[in-house]
């Protein structure tokens, strides 16, 4: 690729991926390009005028409500759908037309598709016969697939002889033979129970990383969505609501829809008093100036005085005092518990405000205490800092 | 509640099963019989077996039904496997409901109507009637039985795994062959057996459609029966149940073996851990 192209790389600490952000680079050249893609099934629109660019080396997660578009979008990549407008390239060749078993992509189906009547061995080799790749090759690819997948005692097993999460590896080393340009993931885990589900995320993005291939994953799982992907597309109804990387999309989402499909959030409707020096004070309720509380947020945003906007708060940005906090009197309102959910490593407090908007706030249990010093019914104070909230346009 | 057997479930049990079975136990107990008075026993002989052996008519008659009955099962069973696929597949397009109301109906349809307007069609075109005419009626009213139970296993049919397979770079029409006939094989192998069996027995088109120079067992065995009963032909059909036995057990034997598999493997899924 051209020098352009950042290199996707580790670093030392924890594992974390850094410095991958070709969508940040303007001269970095998008692997898949989808222009003004509609598609109609009858009067039903699935992806709705849709342009989105796809890097090489991406994991890149298509995130939404079950019918908002997505899996359309990607079956469109996969060629099992033809948009009814609009330009699908990959690596600059126009994919419109093209039948799915000439196309350099392949899928890893929801429900793994495993061939039934072929061992684990033949369906890992299914896709390499029908390129006409030589025998002796065939094996040491299957073999080696076989061996990323951690599956090499089950070779000669029927599909029905395995657990799901052994199908599920076979699904995944049958996709990746063939070595496609774009791996397409199909809500992979979904059959998976949630701690295998967790151990695979990180399975998967290890062998992505490994492989240096591009990943696209459709999913409804917001975390799964997190963990995995370089970057998330948040979609609904068919269009695309915000592209962002994990953390851009929950720290600032960009728009209340994002915000309430992402996490949990607290959402306090006003209108903005003032807009300078990046801060934002808020107003909240519509009544008049004396009503409501006014909440700051320490942001750059587009917005005037009067604007109508949402303050969104994350629960775990949320403090919970007995007494009135000493050091800070801004975003700082009393209430009452109304209500506690104990999660083990967190609780969940439900409070109640003057005004009766109800605030959720997470808090770890830090210490080992069954009594814990907030209970039913407390006067508490809730508060956050001006930098934990952020304004809602729309 | 208790599932044992009730005085009224034994009785309606042994009623049942001796309403069905006495008349072709009674035949087949009968072709063993030594007296050439087909109501009395003159103790037990094959005799009438190795007789069959000397009657040409009959065996003429024999070789011809299953001929006929192979020829048509396995066209019936092509034409009816694509008819099934047309059905479950192209699920909306127009006529797709006067179409499989037209496949179901020579299920229902009297033997006499479809037999009588094969026979009707056969003299409009000019068709000489013999072997093929009655091989053509079978595999026109054997295909719709095909097609019933090649559907119902198309039905349960994961779409996702021809979808795999092209995605895996497989062409359409190898992907039927390689990917998509080979699960639905067993229904097939049902479908065929299903169909054989049908056209070994049929009388009533047969007779409509047969011309001078074929004459099916079914026919044959009729013809003679007008004459009187005898042992011979309770030896015949003690062989022709003895073959249609072994070929429906065997087709159930399939489908059973088949359904066993499916719930293994589900229950695998659902006990579906690592390792």
């Amino acid at each position: 690729m051209s020098s352009g192209v950042a290199e996707k790389t580790q670093t030392t600490i924890g594992g974390i991926r850094r410095t991958f952000a070709p969508w940040t680079d303007p001269s970095a050249v998008h692997l898949i390009r989808y222009r003004n893609v509609t598609k109609r099934f009858g009067s039903f629109t699935a992806v709705d005028d849709l342009s989105l660019d796809i890097y090489e080396r991406e994991f890149f997660a298509l995130l939404g409500p079950s019918g908002c578009g997505k899996t359309t979008l990607m079956r469109m990549l996969a060629g099992f759908e033809e948009p009814t407008s609009g330009q699908i390239t990959l690596a600059g060749e126009d994919l419109v037309g093209t039948p799915p078993y000439r196309r350099p992509v392949n899928m890893m189906f929801q429900s793994y598709a495993l061939f039934p009547h072929m061992s684990v061995w033949d369906n890992i080799a299914f896709g390499l016969k029908q390129d006409g790749m030589g025998k002796p090759d065939i094996a040491v690819r299957v073999e080696e697939m076989l061996r990323l997948v951690k599956l090499e005692a089950f070779a000669r097993r029927k599909p029905h002889q395995l657990s799901g999460g052994q199908r599920q590896r076979v699904a995944l080393a049958r996709s990746l033979a063939k070595r496609p340009k774009v791996l397409l993931l199909d809500e992979p885990l979904g059959a998976l129970d949630k701690k295998l589900r967790e151990e695979t995320q990180f399975e998967l993005m290890d062998i992505q990383m490994k492989l240096g291939m591009t990943f696209l994953i459709v999913t409804h799982d917001q975390e799964e969505a997190m963990t995995v992907a370089d970057r998330i597309a948040v979609m609904d109804h068919g269009k695309l609501i915000q592209v962002a990387p994990p953390a851009v999309i929950y720290e600032q989402p960009a728009s209340r829809y994002v915000a309430g499909f992402v996490g949990d959030v607290n959402l306090m409707a006003g209108r903005v008093e003032s807009n300078q020096n990046g801060l934002v004070t808020v107003r909240t309720g519509s009544g008049g100036d004396s009503a409501g509380m006014r909440l700051a947020v320490a942001q750059e945003v587009q917005t005037g005085a009067g604007d109508e906007v949402w303050v969104a708060v994350r629960p775990e940005k949320v403090r919970v005092d007995r007494e009135p906090p000493a050091d800070t009197n801004v975003n700082c309102v009393s209430g009452e518990v109304w209500d506690i959910g104990y999660l083990g490593d967190l609780s969940v407090y439900h409070i109640e405000l003057a005004d009766g908007t109800r605030v959720k706030a997470v808090r770890p249990n830090l210490t080992r205490m069954v009594e814990r010093p907030i209970t039913w019914e407390d006067k508490v104070w809730v508060s956050w800092t001006p930098d934990a909230g952020v304004v809602l346009t729309r | 509640m208790r599932k044992g057997f009730s005085a009224f479930n034994v009785t309606a049990l042994v009623l049942g099963f001796t309403f069905l079975y006495v008349p072709i136990l009674l035949l087949v107990i009968y072709s063993f019989n030594a007296s050439r008075l087909v109501t009395v026993w003159g103790g037990f002989s094959t005799e009438w077996y190795w007789k069959l052996l000397e009657n040409d008519q009959l065996l003429d008659a024999a070789w011809v039904t299953l001929r006929v009955a192979f020829i048509s099962a396995s066209v019936a069973t092509v034409l009816g496997t694509l008819a099934a696929i047309a059905l479950t597949r192209y699920g909306r397009f127009t006529g797709r409901t006067l179409f499989s109301g037209m496949i179901y109906a020579p299920l229902v349809m009297p033997d006499v109507i479809t037999g009588l307007s094969l026979l009707l069609l056969f003299v409009a075109v000019n068709f000489d009637r013999g072997f093929w005419t009655i091989t053509l009626a079978h595999i026109t009213f054997t295909m719709c039985f095909v097609c019933v139970v090649v559907q119902s296993r198309l039905v349960t049919f994961d779409r996702s795994l021809e979808e795999a397979a092209l995605d895996l770079g497989c062409p359409p029409l190898r992907t039927f062959f390689v990917i998509t006939l080979p699960i639905i094989l067993p229904a097939v192998v049902s479908g065929w057996m299903l169909a054989f069996t049908l056209s070994l027995d049929d009388l009533v088109i047969a007779s409509f459609t047969t011309g001078p120079g074929a004459t099916t067992l079914p026919m044959r065995i009729y013809s003679q029966v007008r004459l009187g009963v005898t042992p011979e032909i309770n030896a015949i059909c003690t062989i022709l149940i003895a073959i249609v036995t072994v070929v429906v057990v065997s087709a159930s034997i399939v489908t059973k073996r088949q359904e066993i598999e499916r719930q293994k493997a589900e229950r695998l899924a659902a006990a579906g851990v690592m390792e």
